[in-house]
């Protein structure tokens, strides 16, 4: 072995270096065990609620004519911003060129590639027919590009994958192989990769702002406030994983990162907050016919209110979340940073997702108010959807975990 | 962790020949490991096999079917022998499956008198009917709003009105497909298996749209309409008389929409929609015509669309007398 040119080196001992890695990212303790066997028996609920989907029809969803996207899509919408929001971690550490912050970064990166597979599927989900996924594919089917905005989205959430299954997978090999990584080799990717997140959220919002016929999605700050969502959303989710893994392995990160994340919540969160008094204050005080949505959001109309609990709901975990980030004891590694997160994690969750889909299909184009509450078949799926997505992050960290801590290195001279 | 785990075990086996430090544990785990890989991926098959309910219904030749625009005559006449034949199969039904395509010179536009309309729904039967729509959830391409006089709020509207009609403080407001010339429904596809003909007739290809329900999210009119299962219409109530891109019978999972009835507006004959109209308030005929009665209404009639300021161009017209 040891007599074989560099070259081929890297062709053989990289296939080797993704075996390996998958094997040692499955060994564990009984935790996790445990915790991988959850995951995937909540999968397989998933996976087997989707097939009666497929061979029932979608009328087993809650969805109509006039509500005809629901948990689905708001989930699709959830997990585009975590998927983007996941890179933020990535300026800091380049704008400080920390080399330690490489540890959360590729943390980032990590989150960013399960959130992008839960996209994926809570799309594909969503089809009526998705025994003709094919006809999506350029060059064998008929791409509507550029005039559709999902021909975009899918263009870039695929590149945004490919992106940081790149970034991901080289930094991780040069540990491996105990070499110093090629600044030529990810540098230009991980500044890609941040325009390019900012490309994914973009577009999505776009998905839905272009739509004339909706005025509820037909709104400028649409994009923007999706942005700022997902300021908070991504660094809230990666401050929690690095928390898991600090508990479970170990591994931790300088505290500097986490400070700059909390600090870049705040802001986000504060803007966030303010455009959302600026949309209540514009249904209170003008009342225009194009606040009917907001008002069945908020307060309901015509006595149809299913979806005012939920978003106070989001409201009150926001502010609340919000505020404990301003306290002093966010900054430190403490209880209080902890649930704060999971505030806004879940009341993110709901303002992005059935607080921003829902709405817009009440009132319908015709203005009937027609509601909507996601059936149980739906919940079983989006469950699942997490489930594959939490195996796949599990998996990787794990990976990732491994090659930091030196416990999977080559067993090569390097060169 | 299911499926992809016999691979590694195999792929971990060979380099655990080699040099592993934990090589005395390494066949144990591998069988543990190969253990549940088994039962999960037999677990995976189990949880998805509804699928193979729903894989019977499709086969390979339609799996593989090419987009409408590009089946050669040959193809499509196989397409519509075998669709013929399905609806045999599964609706006890004889039906004739054409292909019309619109007539040169002809640009079809819609018109109704509001004066006149007083929202008696026949022609909400008339399509359910016509377009053999699925029976349970009685669907139509049509909805009437019902409306107080002296707005134009839809808002203010119903479409669930009862009783006795013409309600005197109300008037009625049939919508249905616009058929737009700046249709947003068609910009959005993104399979392009909506677009708009020459005619003008934005038309849906059944056998191609993925059921993404976009465009059902940017039709401004709420004219399309998701088939959320398999229709369901008793053989004696199918119309025989269909088209393949109009009214033959859906498919589940697809989008569909009002298509002026043009397996009867192309061979010369009127909507049915229009034909039910007991009140004579809808006008239906070719605008480049200059001698037809929709363009005398559209010259000396005060029209209007529907939201207008969205930029979709209906060919869909309203007037009062
Ligand atoms: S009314 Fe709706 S479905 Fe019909 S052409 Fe216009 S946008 Fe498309
Ligand atoms: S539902 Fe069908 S016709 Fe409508 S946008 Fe999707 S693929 Fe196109």
């Amino acid at each position: 072995m040891s007599s074989i040119h560099v070259k081929q080196t890297a062709i053989t001992s990289y296939p080797k270096f993704i075996g390996r890695a998958l094997w040692l990212a499955t060994e564990g303790s009984f935790a996790f065990y445990a915790w991988m066997t959850v995951l995937t028996a909540v999968f397989l609920v998933g996976a087997n609620a989707w097939a009666n989907q497929v061979a029932g029809g979608m009328i087993t969803t809650n969805m109509t004519d006039h509500v005809s996207w629901g948990l689905y899509i708001a989930n699709f919408t959830f997990c585009v911003g975590l998927a983007a929001g996941g890179v933020m971690m990535v300026i800091p550490a380049y704008l400080y060129d920390d080399e330690e912050m490489h540890k959360v970064v590729i943390i980032g990166e990590a989150v960013a590639i399960a959130a992008i597979v839960m996209c994926t599927l809570s799309v594909v989900v969503d089809l009526g027919r998705p025994d003709r996924f094919w006809h999506l594919i350029p060059g064998i089917g008929k791409f509507n590009w550029p005039m559709s905005m999902l021909t975009w989205d899918v263009i870039v959430l695929n590149g945004y994958l490919l992106i940081n299954l790149h970034v991901v997978g080289y930094l991780l090999y040069m540990r491996y192989l105990g070499r110093k990584p090629n600044g030529w080799w990810y540098l230009p990717f991980v500044f890609l990769s941040i325009f390019w997140a900012i490309s994914i959220h973009t577009v999505t919002a776009f998905l839905y702002c272009g739509l004339g016929g909706r005025p509820f999605w037909n709104s400028a700050l649409l994009a923007p406030r999706f942005l700022a969502s997902a300021f908070v959303s991504g660094p809230a989710f990666i401050i929690l994983v690095m928390r898991v893994l600090r508990v479970t392995t170990g591994y931790t990160a300088p505290a500097s990162p986490a400070r700059t994340l909390i600090q870049i919540i705040r802001v986000a969160m504060t803007i966030n907050l303010l455009m959302l008094v600026s949309e209540i204050f514009t249904v209170l005080y003008t009342g225009s016919a194009h606040a009917a949505p907001l008002n069945y959001l908020f307060f309901g109309d015509h006595g149809k209110n299913g979806l005012v609990p939920w978003i106070w709901t989001a409201i009150g975990m926001n502010i609340v979340g919000t505020a404990l980030f301003f306290t002093p004891a966010a900054l430190e590694r403490s209880h209080i940073r902890i649930l704060a997160c999971l505030l806004v994690i879940i009341g993110i969750w709901i303002e992005k997702g059935m607080g921003l889909i829902v709405p817009g299909f009440i009132p319908s184009t015709l203005h009937e108010i027609v509601e909507y509450a996601p059936s149980l078949l739906e919940w079983k799926v989006v469950a699942g959807i997490w489930g594959l997505g939490l195996i796949i992050l599990t998996l990787s960290l794990k990976l990732i975990v491994n090659v930091f801590t030196g416990r999977m290195h080559t067993d090569e001279p390097t060169t | 962790m299911t499926n992809t785990e016999p691979n590694n075990t195999q792929q971990a086996e060979s380099s655990a020949n080699r040099s592993l430090p934990i090589v005395e544990n390494f066949t144990r785990r591998a069988v543990v490991k190969g253990g549940f890989a088994t039962l999960g991926a037999a677990a995976f098959v189990a949880a998805v096999s509804p699928l193979r309910q729903a894989a019977k219904s499709t086969t390979a030749v339609e799996f593989m079917q090419q987009h409408y625009t590009e089946l050669s005559p040959e193809q499509k006449a196989d397409v519509i022998a075998r669709l013929e034949a399905e609806t045999k199969e599964k609706y006890g039904a004889d039906v004739t499956i054409a292909d019309d395509r619109p007539i040169p010179g002809t640009k079809f536009v819609y018109a109704i008198n509001l004066s006149v309309c007083n929202g008696n729904g026949k022609c909400v039967e008339a399509c359910h009917k016509e377009n053999n729509h699925d029976r349970s959830t009685n669907q139509s391409y049509i909805r009437v709003i019902e409306m107080p006089k002296g707005t134009m709020d839809m808002e203010k509207g119903s479409t669930t009105y009862s009783g006795i009609v013409p309600k005197d403080d109300k008037f009625y407001l049939p919508v249905q497909c616009q058929q737009c010339d700046e249709p947003p429904c068609v910009e959005v596809c993104p399979v392009k298996a909506t677009w708009k003909e020459e005619d003008g007739i934005v038309v849906v290809d059944y056998n191609w749209c993925i059921g993404c329900r976009y465009c059902e999210a940017a039709c401004p009119y709420h004219a399309r309409r998701f088939n959320w299962k398999q229709p369901e219409v008793p053989s004696e109530e199918l119309n025989p008389d269909q088209s393949y891109l109009s009214n033959r019978v859906r498919p589940v999972g697809v989008v569909e929409k009002c298509t002026y009835c043009l397996h009867r507006t192309r061979r010369g004959k009127l909507p049915a929609c229009l034909e039910a109209c007991p009140t004579g308030a809808r006008v239906f005929g070719n605008i480049l015509d200059k001698n037809s009665n929709i363009r005398w209404i559209l010259e000396n009639k005060r029209v209007y669309i529907l939201k207008e300021e969205l930029g979709t161009k209906p060919a869909f017209f309203y007037y009062f007398d």
